[in-house]
């Protein structure tokens, strides 16, 4: 009867504790397991230092480098949009704030929601341009696994279903919301098991890809 | 008044002009989003409308639905329009008692078999429950209702707690309260909530069915869609600054007293559908948003269960930070484990390993 309701309430109440346990044990296992794993102890004299180099390149391989861009063009733009777009949603909306000042205590300033609710929609067009490119380019389809599309389903129903919330778009709206805040947690479910991972592990992965560098004098 | 009297003629012998008694019509046709066009066949049709037969049952329930309804502006054409209804049972508002009340009940059911109207205010204790929790005259109100409604033309649930349990359904719900559309579910029904409902929903939906003979339009929670198609949060007037992320903080902040949104104090206009934002209470005077108070979501489902008057809407009921931690701890021995054990087999292999060479390896051949 009040199924709606009672649906956003347990996405709200249960299925977040679930989801966020599964998360923190998902997360961290992984985390610790690559950290304490290290590379393999490289016998050779160290040219440079490794700690400067590796925090460079944190830094630098954000930015594409010339040819990078000449390449593929489509990869970077497509890319650097939808997950500036994602990100700034993810952090500056109002509801988002408000969520992460409940659990964890923290907050600050939030967007108007005209912005936020441009940068969805640039997103999500994003995120459809980024799936044909896939899709079409005869390369890319042939190095994609379902894992990738599975991602990409998980990224794209989140900023849908935000969207379809914010516009009151599905009646009733705690269905709407609930939607939202499963989709989220789906999301959160599976970061630690695909290549969602890559949110923690980026960094990691270019601090050790400039610390090898340098430690080797090559400038990268 | 006589049940034979049309409701023009009860109107004029109340000393409601022809002209006031217009300006009810077009208001009621405005506020169901009916085309003017209709204003004069509302006209017509309420001038000629007998005054249907309504029993009014109240159940686990706290009177302030009655009160709302009769107290809040008197005398208003609103309330004319809904004494000019046969309000043949209502225990509250009724002259007669005992044996007579339930003997006027049996009596309206007899003579208005399929036709009469039952509102329903209060939740009832499900057949399973215990009967005891709540009766009238010994009898169950789950038996009255059932036995009411059987030949009923239709069912309006006035309230939070008969649209959708309420206040006694909130957890663990002692008496096994149920609403009344997961009882009866034969009825054409109306679901009215609201803690107490706007009155005027009330008197539109009788003005509705006296007019066209049949009930509003509804929402997928059977709600009229004229009172309750928007959300609070869409028509507050406050809605500016929520869109440009200015918030009160606290109850008597700089934001509370320039009367910016209350989005951060908890208030559940977002996921909540009324009229409170375009109605107004006391005859239009204010509403809770506009008195400095977060809504409350009074007429959604669960309300009472849904976390927290003064949290906000995104924010869940309550993280278990033990539990969480404990999860994260766990996480992080199990990954501290797997690591230690592949840094020991690898050492453990190395240490073991028996090198082969060519030769060997061709002798093998």
């Amino acid at each position: 009867m009040n199924g709606a309701m009672e649906f956003l309430l347990w996405t709200k109440g249960p299925m977040f504790q679930i989801a966020l346990g599964i998360f923190a044990v998902g997360m961290l296992a992984r985390l610790f397991e690559i950290l304490l794993l290290g590379r393999a102890t490289n016998h050779a004299e160290a040219r440079a230092g490794e700690w400067l180099p590796g925090l460079r390149t944190v830094f630098t391989r954000t930015i594409p480098d010339p040819g990078t861009f000449r390449r593929a063009p489509f990869d970077v733009l497509v890319g650097w949009v939808w997950h500036l777009g994602f990100i700034i949603v993810l952090l500056l909306s109002v509801p988002h704030v408000e969520l992460i000042a409940g659990v964890f205590g923290v907050s600050w300033p939030a967007l108007p929601n005209p912005v936020i609710d441009l940068l969805t929609a640039i997103t999500l067009a994003g995120l459809v341009a980024a799936l044909l490119h896939r899709l079409l380019h005869p390369v890319k389809r042939r190095i994609s696994i379902p894992q990738d599309y599975l991602v990409w389903a998980l990224t794209f129903a989140v900023v849908l279903t935000g969207y379809l919330a914010y516009h009151r778009l599905v009646e009733p709206y705690p269905l709407a919301l609930g939607m939202h805040i499963l989709s989220a947690e789906l999301l959160l479910i599976c970061l630690p098991f695909t290549k969602l991972t890559h949110i923690f592990t980026t960094v990691f992965a270019r601090w050790y890809n400039g610390a090898a560098f340098g430690r080797k004098g090559v400038r990268s | 008044m006589a049940a034979s009297q049309t409701l023009a003629e009860q109107l004029r012998a109340q000393g409601v002009s022809r002209r006031g008694f217009l300006k009810f019509c077009a208001a009621t046709a405005s506020l169901m989003a009916l085309p003017p066009s209709l204003i004069p066949r509302i006209a017509e049709a309420l001038e000629a409308a007998r005054r249907p037969s309504v029993i009014w049952l109240s159940f686990q329930e706290c009177t302030g639905c009655t009160e709302s309804l009769t107290r809040s502006h008197a005398p208003t054409l609103e309330g004319l329009i809904f004494e000019a209804i046969s309000l043949d049972y209502h225990h509250t508002l009724q002259a007669a008692s005992g044996e007579a009340a339930e003997a006027a009940r049996l009596q309206a059911m007899r003579d208005n078999a399929g036709a009469y109207l039952v509102v329903v205010d209060g939740s009832i204790p499900g057949p399973e429950a215990n009967p005891g929790y709540s009766t009238v005259a010994g009898h169950s109100n789950h038996a009255i209702l059932m036995e009411t409604v059987e030949h009923a033309a239709a069912v309006i649930a006035v309230g939070t707690c008969a649209a959708f349990g309420g206040l006694p359904r909130a957890a663990p719900n002692p008496t096994g309260a149920r609403a009344v559309m997961e009882l009866v579910h034969d009825k054409p029904i109306v679901n009215i909530s609201g803690c107490p409902p706007i009155p005027m929903a009330i008197t539109g939906v009788l003005a509705h069915y006296l007019t066209f003979g049949r009930l509003p339009e509804l929402d997928a929670y059977r709600r009229p869609l004229a009172f309750f198609g928007e959300s609070i949060h869409d028509r507050c007037y406050r809605r500016p600054f929520y869109d440009r992320g200015l918030f009160a903080e606290s109850f008597d902040d700089e934001g509370a007293r320039q009367g910016w949104c209350l989005y951060r104090l908890g208030c559940k206009g977002p996921t909540t559908y009324n009229a409170c934002a375009t109605q107004r209470w006391n005859g239009g005077t204010s509403w809770p948003i506009e008195a400095g108070h977060p809504c409350l979501g009074c007429s959604e489902p669960a309300f009472w269960d849904a976390g927290g008057f003064y949290r906000a809407v995104s924010v869940p009921p309550r993280v278990n930070a033990a539990a969480l931690l404990g999860a994260g701890a766990a996480g992080a021995a199990l990954g501290a484990g797997t690591a230690l054990a592949a840094r020991h087999l690898t050492r453990d292999e190395q240490q073991h390993r028996e090198p082969v060479t060519v030769e060997e390896l061709e002798k093998k051949l």
